[in-house]
């Protein structure tokens, strides 16, 4: 490329941080939601870059389910401390005793019971703006999101009705109780993250790269073994040498079975898989629509 | 995504046609030649192909996401697909060609480098192909693809698609906007010259879609001669740990226009003072120069009063400046467009209040030509107008800079995105008032 132009990953963080300056420009109360896994790394990294020698000019906010991987609440502490920002964590367990979250009965995945405990903590804090890594090549209905998605007062999205979203000129305004989601990695992949990830040098959980873990075998994935999974007596047990390749919660989050102990290894793994990232997601296999669904009712 | 692990450009591309013309079609034939699709996606398909496609894989599923379009046969929304190859990476915004259709393509044109209007072979150019093809060049696209589908339903003719393409070449001059424009006569549903180039069209010597994509020049997309830099926020650090950083005051944005350097004069509008940058500051390290589209963050050597929403250039190629706009614009809301009534304007990094004071005309979408003084404008319309505003803006035409001659319009109170708007080039470039700044 010569000095005018600019490479994919240089296209892709102009993008992302133009649109982190017009939410800090445009909105009073707005959150970064970081969870410590690649992606919402890759959003912290793009916020320095926005904002620096500032302060990243909003808090980070992280919906804790109580079945995350240990490894990764490590690192998003770490992560917050390194970078001197404030730290909001709101916990689906509190959620749940205050009774703005409620379990149906037998239901185990806290995937759901995150709705509710995120929209209780944009009603404390007032937050009228959400930044969150999701991508669009994802899923099928994510491929629909606008950068600036719309929320009305009960946090829902419309996918029949988004405002249309024309050069870079983003429609901010929000009335009182309403919230935009704004999504600055819209068009990155999988791959763009991991390329990203090299050429920044940027940290990631230790979960990302091969380890040895126990893993059970349920609905054809390796699920790893912790104290939330109860077994069942015929469950087959292996020792396995894994990676997570998207991190959801540690019950429902398929181990991949990989050599990959390198950023480099990884980013090769990706460019000879055969399938896409949210293939070990159980939570995305509930239906055809699972994804769409969650995301009316206002998920992340 | 497969394939890239090494530097490359990305080309944005948007796809339109009437219904059953194939785009979707031909997105999942573009993804599943070029092997951007996993096994995941394919099991998926296979699993529709009972519902939907009556045993057959039906690849329009792939971008069909929500459950109301798999149901309904039909795309509602922009959808944005991924792929890459090793030469580029493309990012697509497959846009419906059916209701709404120019709300959506206007949408989903807006930052393409290149549009492909898809033709049936068997119907020929029809209306909607023309709009389709107006509508690139009202949004300025610069490289434009014919892409004559369904080419094995009229048996390969050459003939059929000479016709086609000399119908087109006829009504393209009018519109005089686009460097380049490619046809290509293909198959998405077998997938003749949409990766690889067909043995069915010994007759065509050019590219398959594909290697068009991968080889057509955009280097020159962006406006490089002119600079614009829409300052977005104001950088100036609140108790800054380091002490050197105790004066620091530094206006962030992305340059929208041309190259800024170390050292260069430059005017602060719509106020007219005259400074000089100081430093290009980055996270990563200053920098010499920077273009468009990066971002940056300018400090100058003055300490003038500036805010988000002011405009820095340079001293050539002045913009305009004024608060009575003359412009093109396509409405997008269900209520439609009277005059008189108030919205806001987002022009770059500033919004302002506005009034269209006249209506001038609606642009007759079978002819092209203009209708005057129409009574409003529905939605899906383009016409042409006249604005006031509360506060004068910088502003250049949008056929000079696509992003400094821009707006969109919004309702107050539902804050619905009500329209997009196109500015006509300035009647005269700003003449700053001041010269030199001093203390």
């Amino acid at each position: 490329m010569n000095s005018y132009h600019l490479d994919h990953l240089q296209y892709l963080e102009t993008e992302a941080i133009h649109i982190m300056r017009e939410v800090a420009a445009e909105f009073e109360r707005p959150a970064l939601l970081f969870s410590g896994g690649k992606d919402s790394i890759c959003l912290l990294r793009l916020a320095e870059k926005a904002f620096r020698p500032s302060d990243i000019p909003m808090p980070l906010l992280n919906i804790d389910t109580g079945h995350h991987f240990p490894e990764l609440n490590e690192f998003r502490d770490q992560r917050a401390t390194e970078l001197g920002a404030r730290l909001i964590v709101r916990k689906v367990e509190d959620a749940i005793t205050k009774g703005i979250a409620v379990p149906r009965s037998g239901e185990i995945s806290r995937n759901q019971l995150q709705i509710p405990t995120l929209l209780a903590a944009v009603e404390e804090f007032q937050f009228d703006c959400l930044i969150g890594g999701a991508r669009r090549d994802e899923e099928k209905a994510r491929a629909k999101e606008r950068f600036f998605s719309f929320r009305d007062s009960f946090g829902q999205w419309d996918p029949k009705n988004q405002r249309p979203e024309i050069w870079n000129l983003y429609n901010a305004r929000v009335n009182p109780g309403e919230h935009m989601r704004v999504f600055p990695l819209s068009n990155w992949t999988e791959m763009d993250v991991w390329e990203y990830v090299k050429r920044e040098k940027l940290q990631v959980p230790t979960i990302y790269f091969s380890h040895q873990r126990k893993c059970v075998r349920r609905n054809g994935q390796w699920l790893p073994i912790s104290d939330l999974l109860p077994l069942k007596p015929k469950d087959e047990i292996k020792d396995l040498v894994v990676r997570v390749r998207t991190i959801g919660d540690i019950i429902s989050t398929g181990m991949v079975e990989s050599p990959a102990d390198s950023v480099d290894d990884i980013i090769a793994e990706i460019a000879a898989a055969r399938v896409t990232e949210r293939g070990s997601r159980a939570d995305d296999k509930a239906s055809e629509a699972a994804m769409e669904d969650r995301k009316k009712a206002g998920y992340f | 995504m497969p394939h890239t692990q090494h530097p490359v450009e990305i080309l944005r591309l948007n796809t339109c046609g009437s219904v059953d013309d194939g785009k979707s079609t031909l997105i999942g034939r573009l993804l599943y030649d070029s092997k951007n699709l996993m096994e995941d996606q394919l099991e998926a398909l296979e699993r529709s192909a009972d519902i939907t496609g009556g045993g057959q894989i039906n690849l329009a599923n792939l971008t069909d996401g929500l459950r109301a379009e798999r149901e309904q046969g039909i795309t509602i929304d922009v959808a944005y697909r991924y792929f890459a190859t090793p030469r580029r990476k493309f990012i697509v915004a497959d846009t419906p060609g059916h209701v709404q259709y120019t709300r959506n393509m206007v949408t989903g044109a807006s930052t393409a480098n290149l549009s492909i209007v898809l033709v049936d072979a068997r119907q020929g150019v029809i209306e909607q192909t023309r709009r389709h093809i107006y509508l690139a060049a009202l949004l300025g696209i610069p490289h434009l693809v014919i892409a004559v589908n369904k080419m094995d339903l009229v048996e390969w003719s050459e003939e059929r698609f000479l016709e086609i393409r000399d119908e087109i070449e006829d009504f393209i001059p009018k519109l005089d906007v686009f460097r380049d424009v490619k046809f290509i006569p293909l198959s998405a549903l077998n997938g003749d010259n949409v990766v690889t180039s067909s043995a069915k069209t010994p007759w065509y010597q050019g590219p398959a879609l594909l290697g068009h994509l991968e080889t057509v020049h955009i280097a020159s997309d962006w406006n490089l001669n002119a600079l614009r830099f829409p300052v977005q926020w104001v950088n100036r650090p609140n108790n800054p740990r380091d002490p050197k950083l105790h004066d620091f005051r530094g206006l962030s944005g992305q340059i929208a226009g041309g190259i800024v350097h170390k050292d260069q004069t430059v005017i602060v509008l719509p106020a007219g003072l005259k400074t000089t940058i100081k430093e290009i500051w980055t996270y990563d390290s200053p920098l010499v120069e920077a273009f468009c589209p990066q971002s940056a963050t300018l400090c100058l050597k003055d300490d003038i009063d500036v805010s988000r929403g002011d405009m820095i250039v340079g001293l050539e190629n002045l913009p305009g400046c004024g608060s009575d706009l003359h412009a093109r614009i396509c409405w997008m809301h269900q209520r439609p467009l009277q005059p008189g009534k108030k919205f806001f304007l987002k022009h770059a990094t500033q919004t302002v209040q506005a009034v269209v004071t006249v209506l001038e005309s609606r642009i007759n979408m079978a002819t092209f030509e203009p209708e005057p003084e129409p009574p409003a404008l529905a939605i899906n319309d383009i016409g042409v107008v006249r604005l006031k505003i509360s506060k004068p803006i910088v502003f250049d035409g949008y056929t000079t800079n696509r992003l400094t001659g821009s707006f969109i319009l919004i309702e107050q109170g539902t804050n619905a995105t009500a329209a997009a708007g196109m500015l006509s080039a300035p009647t005269e470039a700003v003449k700053p008032e001041y010269t030199d700044f001093a203390i």
